[in-house]
């Protein structure tokens, strides 16, 4: 119970602050947003209709899960370094990885917030229907791709901590996941040596079950894939911030930047 | 003499002292392989739409990349004078301002050019799209001239943001919105009657068009008027942004709110 309340809390106050923050909050909304208009355009262009467009619809406007998670996440152990909260949250009496959670989550949360409005801006600006077949299960594959998303986050911040200039590192990471985990062109598409690729990100799983319960399939079989991808990541995410903080206390390096 | 010498030693020195991003740590993720996959976003989204080819997403992509030193590198070289504490020394210096901060601005067009030569090579090795020899010439001039008028868009901006507090992020939206509006994914002519008639008087908008048109074979005086717009337009975004800075900095001493953010 009191892990699940530092989650609760930890998640609450980092979104509230996220929120609140011009690049965090509003660019994750816009700047996914101006992606996702170029493709309803070119959609539109190719005079799509139908379940195509939902695709591409749906496909885009998960693009901003992943895009206020990518740099953010990258950042956030240099921006609290920079902050000098870090020793603090080292110091807490709880595992490192349950502080950093949170943190990555609100990120993806304001990504699902992307989500909505790109699906209203592609129904009002672009008159694209949005009948999902599955409600339920849309909404349960968003859930899941969101946390998925967190976690993956959350390792990409781990293992980013000892890269000075992570932010840039993360911002480079953007277009390509959303290229290759099949958000607006499928995985099938792409050169046969990156299908591999995709198969080992968690948002490729995420953003196959949202596609299948738009479209009335089955998405049980990516659900799952999806959350035990999200578990391995959070298993080595683990481990790999017990041996960098180990290592930062052992070489008093923590502070550096 | 003295303002040749700060026009391209104070530039040279501002640019190196104040935009970060020189470091390959950053150089490299952000100028080169961010770039590319966007290229290759486009391209791919492009062929599962059905619509336009790999050449056409490959120089609009390329072209729209210079935007991101155009735009960031001069908000970080007149802003950046702001969050160092020493826009105040600045202003005070009796340098005149044309070449003091028109000297910011050179490496900048170096800098958005070399960024987009290096995505039109890379991008088409990779994508095996034919750019004969002979249209390299041309292209590179259409190139430098987007260049031009983009860092021009980027120094009014730059001066925006002596006023707006986040630079990032207005740079960003900035971004975005040349990316729609300037053709670079969609054509003109698919994209509404506003949309169009708005892009006309945006940087890029006439360069990719002219380069696009290079890269098929056309002769330079068959696309000279539009990179004539495109120096024009840069031109008129330059004084816009020297205006605006001349302004904010006589508005700043009137107001005593120079420093505040």
């Amino acid at each position: 119970m009191k892990i699940l309340r530092l989650l609760g809390i930890s998640w609450w106050l980092q979104l509230k602050m996220r929120s609140r923050s011009a690049f965090d909050g509003l660019l994750s909304i816009l700047w996914p947003l101006f992606f996702a208009t170029s493709v309803f355009l070119m959609f539109r262009q190719g005079a799509a209709s139908g379940p195509a467009l939902l695709s591409a619809a749906v496909g885009a406007s998960v693009m901003g899960i992943w895009s206020a998670v990518s740099t953010t996440a990258s950042a956030v152990l240099q921006m609290e370094r920079r902050l000098g909260t870090l020793e603090l949250l080292v110091a807490a009496p709880r595992p490192f990885a349950l502080l950093l959670v949170p943190v990555t989550l609100s990120m993806a949360t304001i990504g699902a917030y992307s989500m909505i409005v790109t699906l209203l801006w592609g129904r009002f600006v672009f008159g694209i229907e949005l009948s999902v077949a599955s409600p339920a299960l849309f909404v349960l594959s968003t859930l899941v791709t969101v946390v998925a998303v967190a976690i993956f986050g959350f390792l990409l911040a781990v293992a980013s901590v000892r890269y000075r200039v992570a932010w840039a590192l993360g911002s480079t990471l953007e277009i390509p996941v959303w290229l290759i985990c099949g958000f607006v062109v499928a995985v099938g598409d792409l050169p046969a040596w990156v299908q591999p690729v995709s198969w080992l990100l968690a948002p490729t799983w995420g953003m196959a079950a949202i596609h299948a319960s738009a479209q009335g399939r089955n998405p049980w079989g990516d659900i799952a894939m999806c959350l035990g991808l999200a578990a391995v990541y959070a298993g080595v995410g683990t481990v790999l911030s017990h041996v960098m903080i180990n290592s930062a206390r052992a070489h008093a390096s923590l502070a550096l930047t | 003499m003295s303002s040749l010498r700060i026009l391209l030693f104070g530039g040279l020195t501002s640019y190196r002292a104040l935009f970060r991003w020189m470091s390959p740590w950053i150089a490299i993720p952000v100028f080169i392989v961010q770039p590319l996959f966007q290229i290759m976003l486009f391209v791919y989204v492009g062929r599962t739409a059905g619509v336009g080819d790999d050449r056409f997403f490959l120089i609009g992509n390329a072209i729209l990349n210079a935007a991101i030193p155009c735009l960031f590198a001069m908000g970080n070289t007149i802003d950046g004078e702001r969050y160092q504490g020493t826009l105040p020394l600045l202003l005070a210096s009796p340098a005149r301002r044309i070449p003091l901060f028109f000297g910011r601005a050179l490496p900048v067009i170096l800098n958005g050019f070399a960024v987009t030569i290096i995505c039109l090579c890379v991008g088409a090795a990779m994508l095996d799209v034919s750019l004969p020899a002979e249209t390299w010439g041309p292209l590179a001039l259409a190139v430098a001239v987007s260049s031009f008028s983009c860092t021009g868009l980027g120094l009014l901006m730059a001066a925006v943001a002596l006023r707006v507090r986040d630079v990032a992020v207005l740079a960003n939206v900035v971004f975005g919105l040349l990316m729609i509006f300037a053709g670079v994914n969609v054509p003109l002519v698919s994209l509404p009657g506003w949309v169009a008639a708005t892009a006309q008087w945006l940087p890029l908008t006439h360069g990719i068009a002219a380069a696009r048109e290079l890269a098929m074979g056309a002769g330079v005086a068959g696309v000279g008027a539009q990179l004539g717009v495109e120096a024009g337009l840069g031109l008129l975004y330059c004084v816009l942004g020297l205006g605006t800075l001349f302004w904010l900095e006589f508005d700043s001493r009137r107001k005593s709110t120079l420093e505040i953010s």
